[in-house]
């Protein structure tokens, strides 16, 4: 390992250590109403907002907090998808960027409301800026606070004791976006600036190449360089663990992502408000042990998979070895981050929900990119997205909750919550609906004309990018392995429904759960109480989650990187 | 104490092992089965692989007809295993009920056409009688059904029902009233309002429950089953993708073949759950009859399981921690008497006392100071004690000889024109707070001295109350007495908390609040004032000795009417939830070296380089695969045994538990079936 990148992941591990438990605390004080040191400033906006939109802030049962966000989430992804259609005649296209159809535009709405961010497009191409910032940008932001406001109410429910009120929806979502998402953005998005990246409303700018190039077609002797308000969306793409590029690059392209301290920084975002809604999971129970728990059974997982990556990148390829080519593996790379900064982006953008890349997954070795898939189908536990990955990451307590606490002989109970029927039906459902999708479409797609046609290349590896791209989807990653062709109608269609059930059911399943627990009176606990927060428990934890993943997964890996890696050392 | 139940049957016993192996198969039929879905998939597996077996008799292509016959051989046996644990649970229970049927020969009884003894009587059959029917009852006649004595009194044996041999009494009035259909009256006649109506009976509920036909599954066990069957569901699709994906990797690669249906059966069933699905049943219906061998009744499972949770114990004092009965112990005189003038109007007040209380008092005088009179002179009037007066003694001549409560003894000198003497209240308090009971004694209007009753501790109570303190459990006495006994008693006792002067509101109202501070609590009693409380409580224990009310509020009967069965009980309830959990990690732990095993063998002709996923280094694909359906089928019949004897248990800390459940079961049941497999390969590398 070289030194520089050891104290890259060193640093960036003491970092999150440093900010997780401040920045989660500060989020606790918001979701509870508090006052913090941004009260003055935007507590006259906040105010405002409520008497223009006539929210009375009047909490809300479980079935009314779904009925609200799937109200905004509706008409959100509606107006998303006329924007799309109709955005050739509306202002701010300076590149003249034509409607799009109604598959991709189906597509995207789809895939931003629910803050997948799969692209079946090329930015540069394929969306104005009005599309940009009106729609895919302000997507960013909502999908993101959904996500977390599910979260929010879920802690409530384990919370709150033979209660039915869970909290405002309008009243979530607007101290989400105002208090957390939007001042960290705006910081975000000057830095960003500085270090090299666009913000403007310029049209794309063609320049004299240097030095003409030629090719089969002719010579080429312009480029067009992009142009765009990039900044002010790549800030909430990493930190709303979005990961919709602005180009199609994404992360990888020098506008949204310049330096290597760029990278850095991008990294940190990306797993900031997951890993601090640990602690503010830990402060709202009162009980910072059981946040501590899911922080170190997710950092644990991401090690684990961050060091394997890195050591089957660095490795290398044994064939191109053979060829005499020394040095890190770095195809599909970008050098000014190299093997280190490659796998921290990647392992960071699949372990959360993010999906931005920096490099090319296509082209890590298969053991390299086992890691992002794995880190996907795993059900967006390691962090996972915004909100998301604390939910599910709640249903997989449940389920290891129920079966420790068995194993103890106690009728299992969670924060002196009892586990029964229903929230075992509930937590299977949210743990097990991203798994169920991918394993039925795959094995759709494998079959059928249209799903092979996507493939860029045969054999085993065809298998790994349809599998990745599936498994993307289901768990809204919306990271792309960028060899499979996603712009197919049936790919649009397939990836869309997979995208809407993998985000709604487990997100309804959460809400339904957190209505359930909160009507539950609380057991304190006794000596025969399951410790939830020990060490025993975090790593009962994690096997439940490698063993579900692992059983569900086994064979299709084996036929997918497993063989490939196999094959490429033998 | 006899016990009428038969000693277990052992699980081997070739009575049980037949008809279970009946029973087994009777339960192979789908209309049955169904109501396990996860052994269900398992036959319809073992259904389409003998189809496949079939069609490889006639000669079509696919796997050697060998394969898929032993394939399909070992798939039904997995559901015939499931099946026989099952069978084998209900059959110790099935064998004892018959046994209790015989006991209950049809009975006629007397109908009265007025509940008074005198009443017209007709003859009918026990099953015509109704709930509010009065019955007659004379000596060794069979009681007929449930019901209430409303007048006379009878000795009766009930060693059909407790198996205790002697003869108890029951009398109108109070807490011994209660009467059970096909228990015996030995003398006395009575009079029984019939309080169950015919098939409700509690007879008829105990044989419902030891038989286990009416068991209804914990809402735990259905949460279990909601578990297995996801998973169940999920490796469902994990088959049906696998073939998709091995026609892809077969087309891409260009060699193999797509895995065989048999394959991908004798997969998905390695994969389900089938230990834990085939054992789920066997463990509830043991751990009922586990608690019928240490003679405890459960009414209803979630009851147990719900006593494994138990937090808060509330106890009745009487008969519970302490015997029944309080003993004198010494005679304390007052206001300058001598203690042989105190014991002479002891004795004399106590001579006809034939309470309990009041006979050892005359054994006190007896033994310690050697003053023996058998009866009352002769024109000496007793006086009973009376709920007015609240006093007990005898008139001779003019010598008034009352004992009592000291408040009452004083009201009594008072209205003689007497007045209490110094030192009275010192020394009342004084055995009060030493946790006895003063008992004040007077000849007139002179107040003579004290009798020290003391409450007598079940032997070995301490060390119970230390158990269940190392479970997690929290005591609490109930008892009328007042709060200065009470607090010696319980401090005696070693329990850890007590209510005093407790009516049965009090004990509502602590089950209430205990509740709403989200604690489980357990309640024992046997009073009809305790039924409210019962009713109220969790888990209620009534003794069987106690009165219909209360075993009705009850949702478990101990027959020994010994209160501290509730450790076992608790105890059972633990073993049936961790006995499920240690079973369903090891099922699920299992299916890694199941994988390790089928994997490599079902695509090793499409990509020979899986062979390095053959860590096991199994002889041939054929022998791997049945290797791993072999050792999935045999594992259910070796864990019978645990099923029905359940996980032991012992208290120690939930973290400390934890770590030794999973290490056994979970990192055991990954390393065991790696063993099991690969030896189950190496015979069957022998035949083939």
């Amino acid at each position: 390992m070289h030194y520089a990148e050891l104290i890259q992941f060193v640093a960036f591990l003491g970092a999150i250590l440093l900010l997780a438990k401040p920045f989660g605390l500060y989020m606790a004080r918001i979701y509870e109403g508090e006052s913090t040191a941004l009260t003055p400033l935007l507590a006259p906006l906040e105010k405002g907002i409520y008497l223009f939109c006539r929210i009375d802030g009047a909490e809300m049962d479980w079935t009314r907090y779904a009925m609200a966000l799937f109200i905004l989430n509706g008409v959100m992804g509606a107006s998303l998808f006329l924007l799309l259609l109709l955005q050739g005649g509306l202002p701010l296209n300076p590149n003249r960027v034509a409607g799009a159809s109604w598959g991709m535009a189906l597509n995207t709405a789809i895939s931003f409301v629910t803050n997948t961010n799969w692209q079946s497009y090329a930015g540069e191409t394929g969306v104005s800026y009005l599309t940009q910032m009106a729609g895919l940008a302000v997507h960013n932001f909502l999908s993101a606070a959904s996500g977390m406001v599910v979260a929010i109410v879920l802690i409530r429910g384990l919370v709150r004791k033979n209660a039915h009120r869970l909290g405002n929806f309008w009243v979530d979502m607007t101290r989400t976006v105002l208090y957390i998402l939007l001042p960290l953005s705006l910081v975000v998005a000057l830095f960003l600036v500085s270090q090299g990246v666009l913000q403007n409303f310029g049209a794309n700018k063609a320049v004299a190449l240097l030095q003409p190039q030629t090719t089969s077609a002719g010579v080429i002797r312009e480029q067009v360089i992009p142009m765009g308000p990039v900044a002010s969306q790549e800030a909430i793409k990493e930190l709303g663990t979005n990961g919709g590029g602005f180009f199609n690059a994404n992360s990888a392209h020098p506008f949204e992502n310049p330096t290597p301290l760029s990278n850095f920084v991008e990294c940190l975002l990306i797993l900031l408000i997951p890993a601090s809604l640990t602690f503010t999971f830990g402060r709202l129970v009162r009980n910072p042990g059981q946040g501590r728990t899911l922080f170190y059974s997710m950092l644990f997982l991401l090690v684990v998979a961050a060091g394997v990556m890195y050591r089957a990148e660095i490795a290398g390829n044994p064939l191109v070895t053979k060829m005499g080519v020394v040095g890190p593996y770095l195809e599909g790379k970008e050098v000014r981050f190299g093997v280190g900064g490659s796998v921290l982006f990647g392992s960071l953008a699949t372990a959360t929900s993010c999906g931005a890349v920096n490099a090319m997954h296509d082209s890590l070795t298969p053991l390299g990119g086992l890691v992002p898939l794995v880190m996907m189908l795993l059900g967006e536990v390691v962090f996972g997205g915004v909100g998301v990955g604390l939910y599910t990451m709640l249903s997989f307590v449940v389920i290891a909750v129920f079966v420790a606490g068995l194993m103890i002989g106690r009728t299992p109970e969670y924060l002196g919550k009892k586990i029964e029927v229903r929230e075992m039906w509930l937590a299977v459902g949210t743990v097990l609906t991203a798994g169920v999708l991918v394993l039925i479409l795959v094995g759709a797609a494998v079959l059928l004309p249209s799903g092979l046609a996507g493939r860029a290349n045969p054999g085993a590896h065809g298998l790994s990018e349809i599998l990745y791209g599936f498994a993307s989807a289901a768990n809204n990653n919306g990271s792309a392995f960028a060899g499979l062709d996603a712009t197919s109608l049936f790919y649009r269609l397939l990836t869309a429904a997979a995208i809407l059930a993998g985000r709604y059911v487990p997100l309804l399943a959460s809400l339904a759960m957190a209505g359930s627990l909160a009507a539950k009176k609380y057991s304190p606990p006794g000596l025969g109480t399951l410790p939830t927060d020990k060490v025993t428990f975090t790593l009962w934890l994690v096997v439940v989650i490698v063993i579900v993943g692992a059983l569900t997964f086994f064979p299709a890996l084996a036929l997918g990187p497993v063989i490939e890696q196999l094959k490429m050392i033998s | 104490m006899s016990k009428h139940v038969p000693p277990p049957l052992s699980i081997f016993s070739p009575v049980l092992l037949r008809s279970a192996s009946m029973g087994a198969l009777r339960k192979l039929d789908p209309r049955l089965l169904w109501r396990h879905p996860v052994m269900f998939l398992v036959e319809i597996g073992g259904f389409i692989t003998s189809v496949n077996f079939l069609f490889a008799l006639g000669g079509k292509h696919g796997d050697p007809a060998w394969f898929s016959g032993l394939v399909s051989l070992w798939l039904w046996l997995t559901v015939f295993f499931g099946n026989f644990a099952e069978s084998l649970a209900e059959g110790r229970g099935k064998a004892r009920a018959a046994s209790m049927r015989k006991t209950r020969t049809e009975v006629q009884a007397r109908r009265l056409s007025a509940p008074t003894a005198d009443a017209r009587t007709e003859v009918v059959l026990a099953e015509q009688l109704c709930k509010d029917d009065h019955i007659l009852v004379e000596a060794s006649e069979l009681i007929a059904g449930d019901g209430e004595v409303v007048s006379g009194a009878a000795l009766v044996n009930e060693a059909a029902v407790t198996g205790e041999s002697a003869p108890v009494v029951r009398e109108s009035g109070g807490d011994r009233s209660a009467v059970t259909g096909g228990t015996t009256v030995v003398s006395g006649t009575i009079v029984v309002r019939i309080t169950a109506n015919p098939g409700e009976t509690f007879m008829d509920r105990m044989i419902t429950m030891v038989e286990g036909a009416k068991r209804r599954k914990t809402p735990n066990e259905i949460a279990l089953e909601v578990l297995l069957l996801a998973l169940t569901v999920v490796f469902l699709l994990v088959v049906a993708n696998l073939s998709p994906l091995s026609i892809y990797s077969a087309k891409v690669s260009g060699q193999g073949a797509p895995v065989s249906l048999t394959v991908l059966v004798a997969l998905f069933v390695c994969l389900a759950p089938t230990t834990i699905a085939a054992l789920l049943p066997a463990i509830g219906i043991a751990g009922m009859d586990r608690l019928f061998q240490k003679n405890v009744i459960a009414l209803s499972g979630r009851a147990i399981e719900a006593a494994g949770d138990v937090s808060v114990l509330l106890l009745d004092k009487t008969g519970t921690i302490t015997l029944g009965n309080r003993e004198a112990v010494a005679f304390v005189p007052v206001g300058g008497h001598s203690e042989a003038e105190l014991v002479e109007a002891a004795l004399l007040a106590s001579l006809a006392d034939e309470t309990p209380e009041g006979r050892s008092i005359v054994v006190l005088a007896k033994e310690r100071f050697h003053r023996r009179l058998h009866s009352l002179p002769p024109g000496a009037e007793v006086v009973p004690f009376s709920a007015e007066t609240r006093l007990s003694g005898s008139d001779i001549g003019d010598m008034r000889y009352r004992k009592g409560e000291s408040d009452s003894i004083i009201a009594f000198v008072g209205r003689a024109g007497g007045t209490p003497p110094a030192g009275l209240d010192r020394e009342v308090l004084s055995i009060a707070k030493n946790g006895g009971t003063p008992l004040v004694v007077c000849c007139n209007a002179d107040i003579l001295g004290v009798i020290n009753l003391k409450d007598i501790l079940k032997g070995g109570i301490q060390e119970r109350f230390q158990q269940l303190r190392s479970m997690g459990i929290r005591t609490v006495m109930i008892t009328g007495d007042n709060p200065h006994t009470a607090a010696a008693i319980a401090a005696e006792a070693r329990v850890d908390d007590f209510l005093a002067q407790a009516k049965p509101e009090d004990k509502l109202r602590l089950i209430r609040e205990n509740q709403q501070a989200g604690y489980m609590v357990a309640m024992t009693g046997d009073g009809t004032n305790d039924a409210p409380a019962l009713a109220q409580a969790d888990v209620a224990v009534a003794m069987n000795t106690g009165t219909q009310p209360a075993r009705e509020a009850a949702n478990i009967i101990d027959l020994d009417s010994n209160p501290t069965k509730l450790l076992d009980i608790v105890e059972t309830g633990k073993q049936i939830l961790m006995t499920r959990g240690n079973l369903t990690t090891f099922s699920i732990s299992n299916d890694v070296a199941k994988y390790f095993a089928i994997i490599p063998a079902a695509l090793i002709s499409i990509y020979p380089q899986l062979d390095a996923l053959n860590i096991m280094r199994l002889a041939s694909p054929q022998s791997a695969i049945l290797a791993a359906v072999i050792f999935n089928a045999v594992v259910i019949p070796l864990l019978i045994p645990l099923a029905l004897k359940g996980t032991r248990y012992r208290p120690m800390s939930a973290e400390k538990m934890l770590v030794r459940s999973l290490l056994l079961y979970g990192l055991g049941g990954v390393v065991v079936p790696f063993v099991g497999i690969k030896v189950i390969d190496m015979l069957c590398a022998v035949f083939i």
